[in-house]
């Protein structure tokens, strides 16, 4: 049955999209989009055929890399927290890549096959990460995918290339330590597989070498996350990016490093093991906590929408480390769905301000006015939507995965982290209420010149190309908010041993 | 009789509304048509709940699971159905004022107001049939939001500041709300809400027990105006007056006492609550509120923040007695929340007819307006001899089972408060009528008459409907029937 290939299809697909879209870009380069879309739809499908299949039976896929088996071979684990994440990745590049139409043109012209044929190749590290049973083998993934988001980042404004640059030399140093780190732990164990090392790691839990390696892989996934303080080449990076690869690489390039960081720790250590030299995951805990309070406080600051949402994404992504870093069952859960509920917000919202900037030219927060409630009034409904979503409240999807992480910190008794996810909410909303008041509000100040200048705007709302990927994730942020129960059971599933 | 999902369509009813409010912009007669329709709609469904609901039966629907083990549950129970009924009938009366008011006043943006008017009214009705914490949660939150609109209505600086913050002290309280339901749910593995409280087998430490209290405290207590959470309601005055009349006297306000009440008696239940000394806490808290509201409500001149402070005063009567924990306390707790509506809402009414018709809106400015608009002024007088608890106003029936309820506890400081408060409301309320009616007026006031009928009517049937349910309580609703069904399942639980 094809159900068994379907780890292997999936990278296999992007890989044979990364080809042909050169190829044929070379002589249309027009149709390098529909290619790019039909690339990561075919890996969307299969992603969600692949859950759905794992929904139903529960059964693992374990994939042997051309017959070897492990650990001799490299092999892909096809588990439900693999089948999630990859079918979460996907499903947003898909939408991501709809939305890229209009940008495009508008902000590289002319360098549309470069872009669609590095976001295939991003999208292959990405998957490779995710599904690869080999700690080394990820290494190479995360190498592919760091790689094409460096270029991808690159393509923007001015000062892009050398925010792109700047993010190179602090994410080769991250994915130098992880190196390290598996190379410490390969001396001591003689394995890359991680099943297979989780197995022989309790006999050498003591050995230096292993503390040593937990460390250097924290650091070093922790960089590519932007786990606080390791976060300093994120904000750039995003703001001065085009603003489809900010929305491309922000929902998904930090989440599947926090995926790493919850596959070292909760998979590869365990819950056993992780604490068992170190207080490890109290002090990710406690930088997650801290990363949290911080980027909402900078977001606050910032005049610039899209360095806003950076920041805020350093914050957001702090919540799924401190879920990891609470390593119990309520944690994990609010980690696992917290990935699926920021990609959709943060993609939704990256998204928003690129479709500013194409028809504003700029999204610069303080030259927003209440015109855009009538120019753009369905884009500012979806605004309105991740943005409540973001503070937190019900019924939407945002409120489910703070109220799991909530009951996790109150499970080991952390109140200071507790504190942290009531207080964020608020940073949050203060810095979304902000913005909503200018879009909604007339200027009180500006009152007088209001009422001289009768000419009302136009409807001039984004097209549908644009408003589409906006309104599926708008409805999604509902939808997964709503019926978050059944995504919550599945997550059950997905549990590491020790819950 | 199939009673399971009226409580469904009573909350959506007026969510329904929404979209027709929304595409009628155009034409305001339709447009208020379908408001008053999803009012009386509503009205009449809640309405049917009733008996039900005085046999002290439940009618409960569950929807979905929000998560795992958390399901999404609409119960009509009477306390529910009690809270619907006030927040349902004041509806209607507020939106033929509304129209009259918004109309008189020019307002701007009216389908805006009508329309965040319903979503108000559905987030009402939807916390008070909530079968548990986290659909009351859900509820509370969607009314928080439906009601910023109509609090910024005007859009001028003095809105907009008022907006942020009444936005900043309800998201703050709905988080605090949030931590206590997820500290709670950790420790009892339910958030019903179960007459007596559900902590009841789980072992609870002190620090414990007062630090999930506050949490709640926080969460419920700034809807409830207790001081000190209450500053951001005389603010909110900002708001159109329908919506300080019906929001910030009624839904807004009431929910938030509701949620003590279904706090202290529902979720703590009245052993936790005495065993560790929470009521006192609250009631030390409600009790300086009432004193120091009343002295608030002196120094203001604005009508509409002086009766603002009478508000948070008032809001406290209900929480101390709740606090008391006797059962003939909470049933003036209760009855104080239905008493309190009609005549405040009368009030609000009065300033607001006030305010679009002669333009005035502070109290020294009011010398002989009687004259020219005596059915207002009467009603005033009504609504304002019922909150200092003068027979026959309904107030008194509230008061005495309040004060009664305290001397059956024992308990003496609480009886002081309420006799020295019902002082302060004299002192606050008498000067205002004294000037309408004994000083002279100004040149200004000729060539006034009474307000538009679409107001003078509703405020003067709410003031006629304080008499009557002063005179006799369990008129039309069997308000009284029902108080003293739910303070007796939570004293007596099953």
């Amino acid at each position: 049955m094809t159900g068994s290939n379907i780890p292997a299809l999936i990278p296999a697909t992007y890989i044979l999209f990364a080809i042909l879209i050169p190829v044929i870009g070379l002589w249309r380069s027009e149709i390098t989009r529909a290619l790019a879309l039909l690339g990561s739809g075919i890996a969307t499908f299969l992603s969600a055929l692949g859950f759905i299949n794992y929904i139903q039976s529960g059964e693992v896929i374990r994939y042997y890399f051309g017959g070897w088996m492990p650990p001799i071979g490299i092999e892909f684990v096809y588990d439900g927290l693999a089948a999630f994440i990859v079918l979460v990745i996907n499903a947003i590049a898909f939408l991501v890549l709809i939305h890229s139409k209009e940008i495009s043109k508008l902000e590289f012209p002319g360098r549309k096959m470069p872009y669609y044929t590095i976001s295939m190749l991003m999208m292959l590290g990405f998957n490779g990460m995710v599904l690869t049973g080999d700690l080394f083998n990820l290494y190479v993934f995360l190498e592919i995918s760091s790689l094409s988001s460096y270029a991808l980042i690159a393509i923007g404004s001015k000062r892009a290339p050398y925010s792109a640059f700047r993010y190179l030399i602090i994410g080769t140093v991250g994915g130098s330590l992880y190196l390290l780190g598996v190379g410490f732990l390969y001396t001591v164990t003689g394995t890359l597989n991680i099943i297979d090392m989780h197995a022989m790691l309790p006999q050498v839990i003591g050995h230096s070498a292993v503390v040593g390696a937990l460390i250097l892989m924290v650091i070093g996934v922790g960089v590519k996350a932007a786990l606080f303080p390791l976060h300093g080449w994120l904000p750039d990076s995003y703001t001065f990016a085009s603003s489809t690869s900010s929305a491309l690489i922000a929902p998904i390039g930090t989440k599947v490093a926090a995926y790493i960081l919850l596959r070292v720790m909760l998979f590869l250590f365990g819950v056993e093991l992780i604490d068992a030299q170190l207080p490890v995951t109290t002090i990710v805990g406690i930088f997650a906590g801290v990363g949290i309070l911080y980027g909402s406080i900078m977001a606050i600051a910032q005049s610039e929408l899209k360095k806003m949402l950076a920041y805020s994404s350093i914050s957001q992504i702090g919540y799924i480390i401190m879920g990891i870093s609470l390593a119990n069952p309520f944690g994990f859960i609010g980690a696992v769905l917290h990935v699926l509920n920021h990609a959709l917000m943060k993609a939704l919202l990256f998204l928003v301000s690129g479709s500013l900037r194409t028809k504003e030219g700029h999204s610069l927060i303080t030259k927003f006015d209440n015109s855009y409630r009538k120019k753009y009034p369905w884009t500012m409904v979806a605004f309105t939507t991740a943005a409540i979503s973001m503070v937190g409240l019900p019924p939407l999807a945002g409120f489910f995965s703070k109220w799991y992480l909530a009951l996790g910190t109150i499970e080991n008794s952390n109140w200071m982290l507790l504190a942290v996810i009531l207080i964020s909410s608020l940073l949050n909303a203060v810095y979304f209420f902000r913005i909503l008041e200018k879009v909604y509000l007339n200027n009180p100040d500006a009152e007088e010149a209001d009422d001289a200048e009768a000419v009302s705007p136009q409807n001039n709302e984004v097209g549908f190309s644009m408003m589409f990927p906006m309104a599926v994730m708008a409805i999604g942020l509902l939808v997964v908010g709503i019926f978050n129960a059944y995504i919550v059971n599945v997550i059950f599933t997905m549990f590491p041993a020790g819950f | 009789m199939e009673l399971t999902y009226i409580p469904l369509f009573a909350v959506l009813v007026s969510l329904a509304a929404v979209p027709f409010i929304l595409l009628s912009s155009k034409k305001p007669n339709l447009r208020e048509f379908w408001t008053i329709l999803a009012g009386v709609i509503k009205f009449l469904l809640v309405l049917t709940l009733l008996p039900s609901a005085l046999q002290g039966n439940v009618i409960e629907l569950q929807l979905l699971e929000i998560a795992p083990d958390l399901p999404l549950v609409l119960r009509a129970d009477t306390f529910g159905v009690f809270f619907a009924l006030i927040a349902s009938s004041l509806w209607i009366f507020t939106s033929f004022y509304s129209i009259g008011y918004m109309r008189g006043h020019h307002e701007k943006k009216q389908t805006r107001y009508f329309a965040s008017f319903a979503v108000c009214l559905s987030s009402t009705i939807g916390i008070a049939f909530s079968g548990n914490l986290i659909t009351f949660i859900i509820f509370y939150e969607m009314l928080t939001l439906a009601t910023y609109p109509l609090v910024i209505h005007s859009e001028n600086k003095k809105a907009i500041a008022a907006g942020r913050k009444y936005l900043t002290y309800t998201l703050t309280a709905g988080l605090l709300l949030i931590a206590a339901a997820g500290i709670t749910y950790y420790l009892t593995g339910t958030l019903e809400f179960r007459p007596g409280g559900i902590f009841g087998d789980v072992e609870l430490s002190q620090p414990m027990a007062i630090t999930i209290f506050l949490l709640f405290l926080g969460g419920v207590g700034v809807k409830a105006g207790i001081m000190p959470l209450h500053s951001w309601l005389p603010s909110a005055m900002a708001a159109p007056t329908p919506v300080s009349a019906l929001l910030h006297a009624v839904a807004v306000v009431k929910s938030g006492v509701f949620g003590v009440i279904r706090v202290v008696g529902f979720i703590l239940g009245p052993d936790v609550m005495a065993e560790f000394g929470l009521n006192d806490i609250l009631m030390v808290m409600a009790g300086i509120t009432i004193i120091v509201a009343s002295l608030l409500a002196f120094a203001q001149d604005n009508l509409k923040r002086r009766l603002a402070y009478s508000t948070v005063g008032h809001l406290s009567y209900i929480v101390l007695g709740a606090a008391l924990l006797t059962e003939t306390g909470l049933i003036g707790s209760i009855m104080h929340i239905s008493t309190h509506a009609t005549m405040k809402i009368t009030l609000f009414f009065c300033a607001g007819a006030i305010m679009v018709n002669l333009h005035k809106s502070n109290i020294s400015s009011l010398n002989g307006i009687a004259k020219v608009m005596p059915w207002t002024m009467a009603a005033f007088t009504i609504g304002s001899m019922g909150l200092a608890g003068l027979p026959p106003v309904n107030g008194f029936v509230s008061k005495w089972f309040l004060a009664t309820g305290a001397l059956e506890g024992g308990m003496f400081i609480p009886v002081t408060v309420y006799v020295i408060s019902g002082l302060l409301n004299v002192g606050y309320f008498f000067p205002i009528i004294h000037r309408a009616y004994f000083k002279k007026g100004g040149e200004e006031l000729e060539g006034h008459t009474e307000a538009s009928p679409f107001m003078v009517v509703p405020l003067f049937t709410t003031a006629i409907l304080s008499i009557l349910f002063g005179v006799y309580p369990d008129l039309f609703f069997n308000f009284f029937d029902m108080a003293t069904t739910v303070a007796s399942s939570i004293f007596n639980p099953m």
